[in-house]
């Protein structure tokens, strides 16, 4: 015992110090180790300069079509997307009108980092949204307030893929949680259908889905009852995310323990309650990483309404693609558009990072 | 003694095949103090779930302050608000604060104004001294801190009945007085409570009667003096030779 209160509290030792230390222990810490940096950094100087000349020291950026052909794809021909950036950007949006796709969209993508702090997060949240919502479809579809009117089937680019995105994920999360609840349900029947509804969606490609939202559907709505393309492969989209939603849901709900629903019954709480105060709120929680992995996987998904002529990112780009003269450059064009996925992927994880670490801050200690 | 508050008739239940409950009668008074032993499996545990339907048994009949519990969910809500439960791992709401966590139910189900919730849960958290701990997440506490916490939040409820359910089995020695102190106090008090526990100490000083469990069965019930100094069933003694220290 007296040898035990003789070792005094003391600071842990110091790391090794110098870059040199640090090198030997990260890069050159065995001969395997030390031939796989050595490999990767020949690669990267091989690679490097050549990437960098060919985006960038050589390339043309004036919409100059003579240049760009004279280049021979030695390099990039960034002329092409400073020729057709309007074109990919808002697709087939009326030229002079499309200040208005812009408008709606710096609005749009606005209030989404507005609300995106927790402290937002309040009941009046949601009626906030209405007129944010209202003013983005008054914005594109024009016929009130001397803007001109425009077709749905006219709207493109940029803004439709980020509202298809924002809408199908903010719908799918509500429907994802009911069918999660179902799927856990004590009642047989419910937990039936909601299972053979998840099984039966996540056994379908999402392409088929379009397709039926956008001919058959319509076939099947009673007469007088219209409903817009865009509409209708929000409203399939939605319904094919939430079967995915659901599961990541209820992998958080399995996470935890009983005794979480048992204190909350045993203190009186309804079931809604319990749910909606006590068990989602952890869940929801734990399933933020998986939650942003199906976030990620809509918005790249939305790529796929092309197939049935609604002209999102992707599909803008095609059309603008359909110039024969600038046709050849199609591999600066997907770059371009690739480049503006990324950056919103790229900012989507973050963002999901640091809110994860904010809300589970009672995890933590 | 008058109307029992907790009336158990012929009570049944099985898990699967394994036959947990047996036959079990019980009453209790207003005001008694009862502490169940037996060794683990017995259905102690189970026979005080079945008290507020966290368990629903199969035969006989459960009734609570003149109620009877039945499937219907308003009966199972109406008496779990009479009937405050703390468990061995303690179930707080981790993504709650110690104040959130007490005032949840009377805001949630009692429909009472938040101040005068938050009120009544400092007064709770001040009478089993944690009062100081209130903006605290339950995960900055010790063990014995965390379920004195779940006292507080069960007597927020203001419960005619406390169900204990081995309150101190998860505890680091040195907090198990801590706790058994809070409910000693709430026994003084004149709380009925039905304590699930292998803290003989504890039933001989507080209980007014003893029950011996063993195989679902109520093998022995006696007051504590009889009860530790002259068990009748062999079951009995067998168990009390291994847990009470020599």
């Amino acid at each position: 015992m007296s040898e035990a209160l003789s070792a005094a509290v003391r600071e842990p030792p110091p790391p090794d110090g110098g870059a040199v230390a640090w090198l030997r222990r990260n890069l050159f810490s065995s001969v395997p180790s030390a031939l796989a940096t050595l490999l990767l950094v020949a690669g990267l100087a091989w690679l490097l300069p050549r990437a960098l000349d060919w985006l960038a020291l050589r390339a043309v950026f004036r919409p100059d079509y003579d240049a760009c052909r004279a280049l021979e794809h030695r390099a990039a021909c960034w002329g092409f997307v400073a020729e057709k950036h309007r074109l990919v950007l808002f697709g087939r949006y009326p030229y002079s009108e499309q200040w208005r796709p812009l408008v709606a969209t710096l609005l749009f993508v606005g209030a989404l980092a507005a609300s995106a702090h927790p402290r937002a997060w309040r009941r009046w949240l949601l009626a906030a949204w209405a007129p944010v919502l209202a003013a983005f479809f008054l914005l594109l579809r024009g016929g009130a307030l001397g803007l001109s009117p425009v077709d749905p089937a006219e709207w493109g680019g940029l803004p439709l893929t980020v509202v298809l995105t924002a809408v199908v994920v903010a719908a799918s999360i509500p429907v994802g949680v009911v069918l999660a609840l179902g799927r856990r349900s004590a009642m047989p029947l419910v937990r039936g259908l909601t299972t053979l509804y998840i099984e039966l969606v996540r056994g379908v490609p999402l392409i088929t889905v379009l397709f039926v939202a956008s001919f058959l559907f319509p076939l099947l709505l009673p007469q007088g009852l219209k409903l817009d393309a865009l509409a209708r492969v929000a409203l399939a989209m939605t319904f094919f995310q939430a079967a995915y939603m659901a599961e990541v849901v209820r992998g958080g709900l399995q996470a935890l323990s009983r005794g979480q629903g048992e204190a909350a019954e045993a203190l009186g709480l309804s079931w809604w309650r319990i749910q909606r105060r006590v068990i989602l709120p952890q869940a929801l929680v734990l399933v933020i990483p998986a939650f942003v992995n199906s976030l990620l996987s809509t918005f790249l998904d939305t790529s796929l309404v092309t197939v049935v002529s609604i002209y999102d990112l992707t599909g803008a780009l095609r059309l603008a693609l359909g110039d024969p003269r600038w046709r050849e450059f199609f591999l600066e064009g997907y770059l371009f558009v690739g480049t503006l996925y990324f950056a919103c992927s790229l900012a989507m994880s973050r963002y999901s990072h640091w809110l994860e670490r904010r809300l589970a801050r009672w995890a933590r200690t | 003694m008058g109307e029992p508050i907790i009336e158990l008739r012929r009570v049944n239940k099985w898990f699967g095949r394994f036959h947990v409950l047996r036959d079990v009668d019980l009453a209790v008074s207003r005001g008694e103090r009862i502490v169940i032993c037996g060794p683990s499996g017995s259905g102690k545990s189970t026979l005080i779930r079945c008290v507020n339907g966290l368990e629903e048994h199969e035969e006989g009949a459960v009734v609570v302050d003149g109620v009877e519990l039945t499937d219907d969910h308003r009966t199972v809500e109406r008496i779990r608000r009479e009937v405050g439960m703390v468990f061995q791992q303690f179930n707080l709401f981790p993504h709650l604060t110690v104040l959130e966590n007490v005032t949840l139910a009377p805001i949630e189900v009692l429909r009472m104004p938040r101040a005068e919730a938050e009120a009544r849960a400092r007064d709770q958290l001040a009478r089993v001294r944690v009062a100081d701990q209130a903006a605290k997440f339950p995960g900055q506490l010790s063990g014995g801190q965390q379920q004195r916490v779940a006292i507080a939040r069960a007597l927020c409820m203001q419960p005619r009945i406390m169900l204990f359910d081995e309150p101190t089995s998860a505890l680091d020695p040195e907090m198990v007085k801590e706790v058994l102190d809070a409910i000693l106090d709430l026994a003084q008090q004149g709380m009925t409570m039905l304590v699930v526990t292998h803290e003989m100490g504890f039933a001989r000083s507080v209980a007014d009667r003893v029950i011996f469990m063993d195989h679902g069965r109520i093998v022995e019930q006696n007051a504590p003096g009889e009860f530790f100094a002259h068990p009748e069933n062999e079951r009995t003694r067998d168990f009390l030779a291994k847990v009470l220290p020599r």
